[in-house]
C-alpha cells in the first residue's frame, strides 16, 4: 500500500508543481468552451436542440478528463527519457503496485482538471439540471479518468520514444475525443458514425455525464447510465490487464 | 558476495556478453574495466535483473535474481550510468521515496537519510529540487540513495562520468568511507583507470564480451609488464577506438535536451 500510495502522491506533486503546465492545459478546453459555446450556440438552438453550452459542457469535460489522463499515462516515456523509470523498476517490489500507484495518480490529476474545468463551465452558465445527480456524474468522471490513465500507461510501456507520441496523439487521442459526441449529439447520425461512435470509450462517458447532468429528457442521450457505466467498468478493467501486462514486460 | 558463471546475452546475431565467470567477496571493491560497447553496462544490467541473461547463471548474496528478483533487488544498491532521479521532486523526497520502495521502516529511514545526505554534504539542500542541481550533486545524491537501504552489495556504472576531479576524488573517498564502515560490497566501472588503481581492490578487464584478465591491479600490471594500470589496459585491449551505436534512450535524451534550452 506504502509503494502506491507513495507513486500516487508523486503524480500530485509534479502536478502541483508546474503551474504553468496546469494553467496551459486548461486553454483548450476552455477555447473550445468559448469559441464553441458561444459560437454554435445560436445554430444549435435553432436547429431545436436546446441550449448548447448545456449541451457541450460534459462533452468539454470529458476532453479535459481524455487529454490529462492519457498524457499523465504517457509521463512514463518521459521518466523513461530521465532515467527515473529505472529506479522503479529495479526496486524490490511487484510491477504492478508501481503501474497502480502511476496509474491511480494520473488519474487523479485528470479528475482534478475536470472539477477545475467544471468551475469555468458553471462560471461560463452552464446549470446541471438535477442537483442530487451531481455524484453520478462525478463517477462518470472518474470512470473516464482511469479508463484512459490505464490507456495512457498501456501505450507509454510500449513506446520507447517521443517521436511516437505525435502518432498516438493524431491517430488515437484526437479520434477519440471527435467520435466521442463530445460535440455533436450521437441520436441523429448516420448508420457509418453511429457505428464508429460506438466503438469509442469516451462516448459512453460522456453519455453517461450528460444523462447525469443533464436528465435524461433531454434527448441528447444516446446509451444511457446503465450501459454507460458497464462499458466503463469493462473496459477499465481491460486496460488495467494490459496495462499492468505491457509495464511487467518493460526492459530497460 | 556475487557470484558469476558462464554468464551470456545475445541480442539476435550480436553476443554482448560471452561465457564470463567472476566471483566478488564481502566487503571488496571490485572494478570492472573495458572499453565501450565491452559489455560492461549489460553486465550490470544482468547482474541487477533489469535484463534476463540468454546462458548462464547469477547469485547475489546466495540468491538468484532470476529466481527471486524482489529478495535480490533487496540486497543491492545501484547508481546507473545515466541519471535516475526525478528532477521535480526535493533531495530529500527522492530518498524517501526509495526508502518506501525498499520498505526501509520509517524512524530508520530519517535517520538515515539525515546522516547520509550530511555526508554527501547535501543537507543544505535537502528541500531544493533536483533539477537546479549541478552534476555532482545529483551523482552524489544518487549514490547516497544506493546506500540508503543498508544494500550488502552496490552496483556504481561509470559514477565519475563528467564530474571534475575534486568531485571524484570526494566521491570515491566516500565510497570507500562507506565501504569499510559497513561492509558494502562495491562493484563498480569506470574508463578512468587511475581510480580503479587507486579504489578497487580486484580488477577485471572485459573486451568483445569475453574477460580478457582479472586480479589484483598490481598483478594485472605486472603480468603485462607496465607501468600503470591504463598502460596495461591498453596492452589487453588495443588501441583501437570502438564505436558504440546510439540507444533509442541516449537518442530521446539528446532529443529533450535540445527542447529544454
Amino acid at each position: 500500500m506504502g509503494v502506491i500510495y507513495i507513486l500516487w502522491l508523486r503524480e500530485l506533486k509534479r502536478y502541483s508543481r508546474s503551474r504553468a503546465q496546469l494553467i496551459a492545459s486548461l486553454g483548450q478546453p476552455v477555447l473550445y468552451l468559448v469559441s464553441l459555446g458561444f459560437g454554435m450556440g445560436p445554430v444549435f438552438q435553432r436547429a431545436g436542440n436546446g441550449n448548447y453550452l448545456q449541451f457541450l459542457a460534459p462533452g468539454v469535460i470529458g476532453m479535459t478528463v481524455l487529454f490529462s489522463s492519457v498524457f499523465s499515462g504517457m509521463g512514463l516515456l518521459w521518466d523513461r527519457q530521465f532515467g527515473f523509470l529505472k529506479e522503479t523498476l529495479v526496486a524490490p517490489v511487484p510491477r504492478i503496485l508501481i503501474m497502480a500507484g502511476r496509474t491511480l495518480g494520473g488519474a487523479t490529476v485528470a479528475v482534478i482538471q475536470g472539477l477545475l474545468i467544471t468551475v469555468v463551465c458553471v462560471i461560463a452558465g452552464f446549470r446541471p439540471v438535477n442537483l442530487a445527480m451531481v455524484p453520478l456524474g462525478l463517477l462518470f468522471m472518474v470512470m473516464i479518468a482511469v479508463v484512459f490513465a490505464a490507456m495512457g500507461t498501456t501505450i507509454g510501456s510500449a513506446l520507447k520514444d517521443m517521436q511516437g507520441f505525435q502518432m498516438v496523439m493524431n491517430f488515437l487521442v484526437l479520434p477519440i475525443f471527435f467520435m466521442s459526441g463530445a460535440l455533436f449529439p450521437l441520436t441523429s447520425v448516420g448508420p457509418v458514425l453511429k457505428a464508429i461512435t460506438s466503438m469509442d470509450p469516451l462516448a459512453y462517458g460522456i453519455d453517461g455525464m450528460r444523462s447525469a447532468l443533464l436528465g435524461m429528457a433531454a434527448g441528447q442521450v444516446r446509451f444511457g447510465p446503465a450501459l454507460d457505466g458497464a462499458v466503463l467498468a469493462g473496459v477499465a478493467l481491460l486496460f488495467l490487464g494490459l496495462g499492468a501486462y505491457s509495464f511487467s514486460k518493460i526492459e530497460v | 558476495m556475487i557470484r558469476v558463471e558462464n554468464l551470456g546475452k545475445s541480442f539476435g546475431e550480436f553476443t554482448a556478453v560471452n561465457d564470463v565467470s567472476f566471483e566478488v567477496g564481502k566487503g571488496e571493491i571490485f572494478a570492472f574495466l573495458g572499453p565501450n560497447g565491452a559489455g560492461k553496462t549489460t553486465t550490470i544490467k544482468m547482474l541487477t535483473t533489469l535484463l534476463k541473461p540468454s546462458s548462464g547463471r547469477i547469485w547475489l548474496d546466495g540468491l538468484d535474481p532470476e529466481m527471486d528478483p524482489l529478495k535480490a533487488r533487496r540486497s543491492f544498491g545501484i547508481v546507473f550510468q545515466d541519471p535516475s532521479l526525478d528532477g521535480d521532486m526535493t533531495a530529500k523526497e527522492n530518498l524517501e521515496l526509495h526508502a518506501v520502495l525498499y520498505h526501509v521502516p520509517k524512524r530508520q529511514a530519517r535517520e538515515r537519510i539525515e546522516s547520509l545526505l550530511k555526508l554527501f554534504e547535501l543537507w543544505d539542500r535537502r528541500d531544493v529540487q533536483v533539477k537546479k542541481f549541478s552534476g555532482g550533486m545529483k551523482r552524489r545524491l544518487e549514490i547516497a540513495r544506493g546506500f540508503l537501504h543498508t544494500p550488502k552489495i552496490l552496483f556504481l556504472d561509470e559514477p565519475t562520468l563528467g564530474l571534475d576531479p575534486q568531485s571524484r576524488n570526494q566521491l570515491w573517498a566516500q565510497v570507500k568511507q562507506l565501504n569499510e564502515s559497513e561492509q558494502v560490497t562495491v562493484f563498480l566501472t569506470t574508463h578512468y583507470m587511475d581510480e580503479a588503481d587507486r579504489v578497487a581492490h580486484r580488477v577485471a578487464v572485459i573486451d568483445h564480451g569475453k574477460i580478457v584478465a582479472h586480479g589484483t591491479p598490481a598483478a594485472i600490471k605486472k603480468s603485462t609488464g607496465t607501468e600503470t594500470l591504463e598502460e596495461a589496459f591498453l596492452a589487453l585491449t588495443g588501441s583501437a577506438i570502438r564505436d558504440e551505436s546510439a540507444d533509442p534512450a541516449a537518442a530521446m535524451r539528446q532529443f529533450a535536451q535540445m527542447w529544454r534550452r
